[in-house]
């Protein structure tokens, strides 16, 4: 009976995974609703929950690629593979209107400039301090202290390991969650009031979902203002992380 | 039809990928460099452009908003397969990275937005 279940896993990997990821949000869904009352985005718990199946599946199968290692979920390799991220990455511009954008001025792309190079520096100068010394990794924590998509392809771009992969997935994922909880509570100490300043908003915090749901939870008619800012940031991220931002950290620290 | 989304997409995509690998190999590295962002600006003109002359219809849209909504998940589905077990030896990095740049990101968003001048909410 399980030999035949984990055939049909098996056989059908990406379905299985669609199935398994699905559940996954579900679930998240009903905990950001029902515990945190809503206070915690969904993809943000479902993200945390995925890193912890992740710890679980490296822990089972000793491997390096987390829950993908066990064959019952190795299709999860695929949808979360490079090809189908990058992919669905891409589609998210198609969310941008480039009209409302050429609105917000110069400020906004300012506070798009800022919010990368800002968090990266902070990002490389951390991981320095903890002894990381080579171009790549330095590059790939900072790059994911920009946004946890950020972080991950820059890294695959300049070749990082795995391990400084998750760091910096971490480090965007930590900072998503922060954006979202403290936003509302330190919104009247960044003057969150007027389009003009959710746009810096979302320039300056980065990652979509923590800014949306940051705002939601401040106010709702200055979502879109936010969020329009910060699709063009992990795409702004992308573009220099692994140009740019890498020939400076190279050039550097060297190697 | 669904499938000219899609196929508009993965042209974006494709030639956003060839694109950063090309710009890569002219700046003397062996790796893609910006690729995806290559991509999302093609993929933005290309709409602005098709849009002007009426040629994208809701329907081919939605071949691409598709994969626009399906990106958390899949961005799930990469935390899944992450090396977790390493990455938790430097917990307190990741951490002190993360609190210290939403620190410094706050302190200049406080600080250009209190330079905006009253008259947009005020008035």
């Amino acid at each position: 009976m399980w030999g035949i279940f984990e055939k049909a896993a098996k056989d059908n990997g990406l379905i299985a995974a669609f199935a398994l990821v699905g559940l996954v949000m579900l679930v998240s869904g009903f905990i950001s609703r029902k515990l945190t009352f809503g206070h915690v985005q969904g993809s943000a718990i479902a993200i945390l929950i995925g890193l912890a199946l992740a710890y679980v599946g490296g822990k089972i199968s000793g491997g390096s690629k987390g829950l993908a290692d066990i064959a019952l979920f190795s299709g999860i390799g695929l949808m979360g593979g490079n090809m189908l991220r990058d992919f669905a990455i891409v589609a998210t511009a198609f969310e941008v209107h480039p009209g409302e954008a050429k609105r917000a001025g110069w400020i906004g792309f300012v506070a798009l400039l800022l919010g990368t190079v800002l968090p990266f520096l902070v990002g490389v100068c951390v991981a320095r301090a903890f002894g990381y010394t080579d171009a790549v990794s330095l590059t790939t924590i900072g790059a994911g202290a920009v946004t946890y998509i950020v972080g991950p392809v820059t890294g695959t771009a300049i070749g990082a390991s795995s391990e400084v992969m998750a760091l910096s997935i971490a480090t965007g994922v930590i900072k998503a969650i922060i954006v979202m909880v403290a936003t509302p509570a330190a919104a009247k100490f960044m003057r969150l009031k007027t389009p003009r300043s959710a746009m810096v908003f979302g320039g300056l915090a980065g990652t979509v979902s923590g800014v949306s749901a940051g705002l939601a939870a401040t106010d709702r008619k200055l979502v879109p203002y936010g969020a329009l800012v910060a699709t063009f940031h992990t795409g702004l991220g992308c573009l220099l992380g692994p140009s740019v931002l890498f020939f400076a950290v190279k050039a550097i620290f060297g190697n | 039809m669904v499938i000219y989304g899609t196929a508009l997409l993965a042209f974006c995509h494709a030639l956003g990928i060839v694109l950063g690998d090309l710009l890569g190999h002219a700046l003397g590295m062996k790796t893609n460099v910006g690729g995806v962002g290559i991509a999302m600006l093609l993929l933005i003109l290309l709409r602005l452009w098709l849009h002007k002359y009426g040629r994208l219809c809701a329907t081919s849209e939605s071949g691409v908003n598709y994969w626009g909504a399906i990106y958390i998940p899949v961005v799930v589905a990469m935390a899944m397969q992450q090396n977790v077990v390493s990455a938790l030896h430097g917990g307190p990095m990741a951490l002190l990275a993360a609190v210290g740049s939403v620190l410094v990101c706050g302190l200049f968003i406080s600080f250009i937005n209190r330079a905006e001048k009253p008259d947009s909410k005020t008035s």
